[in-house]
């Protein structure tokens, strides 16, 4: 028996625990072969719809499904908490002390935010990076009339990197419409010196920014909050006063992969090889989605074109074949949607040396974005797109 | 050995294969973990650091003592001054 264990039932960890067993059916159904996805709630959020909670239109019910119903019923499900990786003994352990043996280990655990690393962040900062907080920024939108909005970004990398753009298009379009513009400011913090990571993008959205009236503010590295005089402060020195303040929480990996000696401390992101999805070199320990230190998009899409690759090379090794490169190579592809606010998108995809080249937007792929959240729970994770 | 043997380098970080804006995100990270006084060296293959590294220096008002040619690599040394 050849166990295959992956920990993470999202995006990437279910897709390649479905696409394993659509090339090892007949391995499986003998019982050579035995794939287990453990996920710490069972549930599956689909997380690209937070932002649509905070800006209206979108349920947290709505985002999610029980794990189980995603998978094929020849994958088993463990519901429980990973607390350590024992690579010697080639085992996971689990919070309930349950031991799982692997011949091959997949890392699909994805990211973490850790507002507690900002003092008063929790107070003072609104965010929609998860269903609770998205509704209460939706919350704190319905209760604003007018004055200071601050969004900004409190530490890279994080997920999905348009998001902060996204919300600060989509909000002043909303303040449009409800009539507020004109009495309100809109400043964009970005960390680094332009407004998005990727130059093709941020030549893209500073003309719209600047169309739309919100100020960018670069090398914005936010430092403090001063919940008294209603302040965020960066590292650099700037100073923002704000009525509603909007930031990206910090990110990191999961802690157990930095106690396991899989990933260094303080970030927790695995050193991933760029082509082969491979851990440190491991043979057989691959890691896709928000968990690697790639130089990519922190993104479902990233481990939605990674699943395939770390499937093709896992097959390769039970079959004991040469990878296929085709299939087996990563070439960096991600693919994403970009809302900019009045019913119209633009849409991003690049690879590792081609990068994006966003069409002119419009209302098109806006309606891609809605269309693809819609139809994601019949797609993406059961490997049909 | 570089050409500022006077300024000692208190702390090398090897952003070498990391993409933008990775090296100028291990600088700043390596800032706030400094006190004031201490200088930092960026190893950087990224072509971007040359001008997004002393530009974020210039913002945040340290001092860039320099940006130097290595073998394969830029490397960028800094001063904390505050």
């Amino acid at each position: 028996m050849q166990r295959i264990v992956i920990l993470g039932g999202g995006v990437g960890g279910t897709l390649t625990a479905n696409l394993l067993v659509k090339k090892l059916r007949r391995r499986i159904d003998r019982g050579e072969i035995s794939i287990i996805v453990v996920d710490s709630t069972g549930q599956h959020v689909y997380q690209p719809g937070f932002m649509y909670i905070a800006m209206g239109g979108e349920r947290a019910a709505n985002l999610q499904r029980p794990e189980r119903s995603l998978l094929d019923r020849r994958v088993q499900l463990v519901i429980g908490d990973v607390v350590a990786v024992d690579e010697a003994a080639h085992s996971v352990t689990l919070g309930d002390t349950r031991t799982l043996p692997y011949e091959y280990l997949v890392l699909a655990t994805g990211s973490r935010i850790v507002p507690e690393e900002i003092e008063h962040f929790d107070q003072e900062a609104h965010h929609f990076y998860t269903a609770e907080a998205a509704e209460k920024l939706r919350a704190a939108l319905d209760q604003f009339s007018g004055g200071r909005i601050v969004i900004g970004i409190a530490g890279m990398p994080y997920k999905c990197p348009p998001a902060p753009l996204e919300v600060a298009f989509l909000i002043e379009a909303e303040l449009r419409q409800r009539g507020i513009r004109q009495s309100s400011t809109i400043d964009f913090c970005s960390p680094i010196g332009r407004a998005f990571t990727i130059e093709s993008v941020s030549e893209m959205a500073a003309p719209i920014l600047e169309r739309k009236g919100i100020e960018l503010h670069t090398f914005f590295n936010v430092e403090a909050i001063d919940p008294e005089h209603k302040v965020v402060m960066s590292l650099e020195g700037e100073e923002l006063p704000y009525d509603l303040l909007i930031l990206v929480p910090p990110h990191k990996g999961q802690q157990f992969l930095i106690d396991s000696g899989l990933a260094p401390a303080p970030g927790g992101w695995l050193p991933t090889d760029r082509a082969t999805l491979q851990v440190g070199g491991r043979p057989n320990v691959f890691a896709l989605g928000d968990a690697t230190d790639l130089p990519l998009s922190k993104a479902g899409s990233t481990a939605h074109f990674e699943a395939p690759v770390v499937t093709e090379r896992i097959v390769a090794a039970i079959e004991d074949r040469e990878v296929d490169h085709r299939r087996g190579d990563y070439l960096g592809k991600v693919m994403c949607f970009f809302e900019i606010g009045d019913g119209k998108g633009t849409l991003l995809q690049f690879d590792y040396e081609h990068p994006p080249k966003p069409p002119k937007p419009n209302q098109l792929w806006h309606l891609g974005k809605i269309v693809f959240n819609k139809t994601y729970w019949h797609t993406v994770p059961k490997g049909r797109v | 050995m570089t050409a500022l043997a006077t300024q000692p380098i208190a702390r090398t970080i090897d952003a070498r294969g990391s993409f933008c804006p990775g090296p100028l995100m291990e600088l700043i990270r390596g800032i706030r973990e400094s006190t004031p006084g201490t200088v930092l060296a960026v190893w950087s293959t990224d072509s971007g650091s040359k001008t997004d590294i002393p530009k974020w220096v210039e913002k945040a008002g340290h001092r860039l003592i320099g940006v130097f040619d290595r073998d394969g690599y830029d490397e960028i040394i800094v001063e904390k001054t505050h």
